[in-house]
């Protein structure tokens, strides 16, 4: 376990939102190559958390963030680096499949534009990007479809491809599955298992079966604060917290 | 209280807004009968191709010539003259409010933009002959500064409050989720704004273009004080105009009863009016379809 390479890893990190504390002294390490499942009940900071990785709390002006926040030994959040280049090397899936009505082409196009690939390489990535995310064969007769016209599981698996075809080094997930269907989810699951060998990711679920299912490690929160981490089989079947044991097994959350 | 009087009071006030409500119908209906009774008088005297196309209005020449195509080009040149200044600003401000300015700096500026909506024309009107004026005419070296440009500055500046609020209202009501997406993807906060929050509320920011015209063409005190009013046909941006409002302001007060002149006026008033009506019906078409957007 400690011989992992840590990949992305948060050391006393502090967030307030005005001056409602949410994370109350967090350290977390995600091992590089594992998927990472964030666990704990809703307003434990897990979401928040997330988005301290990838400086979307930039966007809030009553974020107030303190600690350390490291990519490999680059601290995300020192010297000149700008938010745009953490979030190029720090992907992140979104809850809710972005419903812009956009081609499914142009969705993940836009991305390619925003960083200024050049043009001519940008419908063999596009492709890619798409057959990395399984859903090639689902869309490939007609990439100009709007992707609104794709079903919740497809939508979702599209906004992977969106952010694969960018090779970020970590790929964050905000409850990439709680909108869908035990089959579309099934299939997204399957992707994210896929996408292990490339990218280092953290998932936030409030599904105790996905984490079981998917996630290598497993860190519990509760009220802002780490409860527990650890191998997933562990922290689920012989926790070290009473409390981790009471919420995995369903006791309160 | 008892129950019965109760009642009483509940339906007589139903009765007394109800007839305000049909009262305000009734106006507009008579408003519009009105123009459209004096319009058909003046076209029993003056047919309506000629007045549209004739190039030249003078009523109190002989004969009298009612042409009321420099007005119309004064109108609509004051006006394009103004949105030119007013949409571009207007949307800029705007998504400046809406992304990027602090809470502090915001709670100062909104309530400011919409004061200046509440500032009387005619004081619009002071600023166009004591300032702006003189300014015009000693850049450009002319006797006076009381023209196109002139209205068209301060029709801008008239506008520009509700091109403002309409625009930062639609741009605010895009969803989160759109800007993070993009903000996700390495895009910054102007490529985030051009590429997806302002495509998203286009709709809204549309209908605050036509509301910003609709206030632009209407508008009597500010382009009368300060367009010099010169009925000649429009020249240009640095010439003395006109507009259909300022005509219909000057002359009614002087034209004789039940002539031609008289009636011609309400002709210009029913043109008026048909043009504000349609950009306020464009405008609201694409209201109601930001709304239906808003709603999905």
């Amino acid at each position: 376990m400690n011989k992992e390479h840590i990949k992305l890893s948060a050391t006393a990190a502090k967030l307030w939102f005005g001056t409602k504390q949410v994370l109350k002294n967090v350290t977390v390490a995600f091992p590089e190559n594992k998927i990472t499942a964030l666990i704990g009940p809703s307003g434990c900071g897990k979401s928040t958390l997330l988005r301290c990785f990838n400086r979307m709390h930039d966007l809030s002006p009553d974020a107030r963030i303190e600690g350390k926040f490291l990519l490999e030994e680059q601290n995300l959040y020192k010297g000149n680096l700008t938010a745009t280049a953490v979030r190029r090397r720090i992907g992140m899936v979104f809850q809710q499949a972005n419903p812009f009505p956009k081609s499914i082409y142009e969705k993940i196009n836009y991305g390619l534009k925003i960083n200024d690939i050049p043009k001519h390489e940008r419908p063999a990535i596009i492709e890619n990007a798409l057959k990395e995310s399984y859903i090639w064969d689902e869309v490939k007769d007609d990439l100009q479809k709007p992707a609104t016209k794709l079903s919740g599981g497809q939508q979702q698996r599209l906004c992977i491809a969106r952010t694969v075809a960018l090779r970020p080094e970590v790929i964050l997930m905000d409850e990439p599955c709680s909108a869908l269907d035990p089959i579309s989810t099934s299939k997204v699951e399957e992707l994210i298992l896929k996408l292990k060998k490339d990218y280092t990711i953290v998932i936030v679920t409030h599904n105790m079966q996905q984490a079981q299912r998917i996630a290598d490690k497993t860190v519990f929160m509760y009220l802002g604060e780490i409860i527990e981490a650890g191998d997933t089989h562990q922290l689920f079947n012989k926790p070290q917290q009473e409390m981790t044991g009471n919420y995995v097994k369903g006791h309160f959350g | 209280m008892q129950l019965a009087t109760r009642e009483k009071i509940d339906n007589a006030a139903k009765l007394l807004f109800r007839m305000t409500g049909l009262m305000v119908i009734a106006i507009l209906a008579g408003i519009l009968l009105m123009l459209l009774w004096n319009t058909a008088a003046f076209f029993l005297k003056v047919k309506p191709f000629d007045f549209i196309t004739g190039t030249q209005w003078n009523p109190s020449g002989s004969p009298a010539i009612y042409g009321m195509l420099p007005l119309l080009v004064s109108t609509s040149l004051v006006t394009f003259g103004a949105m030119c200044i007013a949409i571009p600003l207007g949307i800029g401000t705007a998504s400046f409010l809406s992304d990027y300015a602090g809470k502090k700096l915001k709670s100062i500026l909104k309530p400011a933009i919409e004061m200046l909506a509440s500032v009387p024309s005619v004081a619009i009107g002071f600023l166009g002959i004591v300032v702006l004026g003189p300014g015009i005419a000693g850049m450009t070296g002319q006797s006076n500064g009381l023209n196109a440009l002139n209205g068209a500055i301060l029709l801008a500046i008239m506008s520009l409050p509700t091109i403002i609020t309409v625009t930062q209202d639609a741009l605010e009501g895009v969803p989160n989720a759109y800007k993070e997406a993009s903000y996700s993807v390495g895009a910054n906060r102007w490529q985030t704004l051009i590429l997806v929050t302002i495509p998203a509320a286009a709709p809204g920011i549309l209908a605050a273009i036509m509301l910003g015209v609709g206030r632009a063409i209407g508008e009597t005190m500010t382009v009368l004080m300060a367009t010099g009013n010169v009925s000649a046909f429009p020249k240009g941006f640095f010439h003395s105009v006109r507009t259909m409002t300022a005509t219909i302001a000057i002359e009614m007060g002087e034209v004789p009863y039940q002539t031609t002149h008289y009636y011609g006026l309400f002709a210009i008033a029913a043109v008026l009016f048909l043009m504000t009506l349609l950009v306020n019906v464009v405008g609201e078409y694409f209201v109601n379809k930001y709304r239906k957007y808003q709603a999905a």
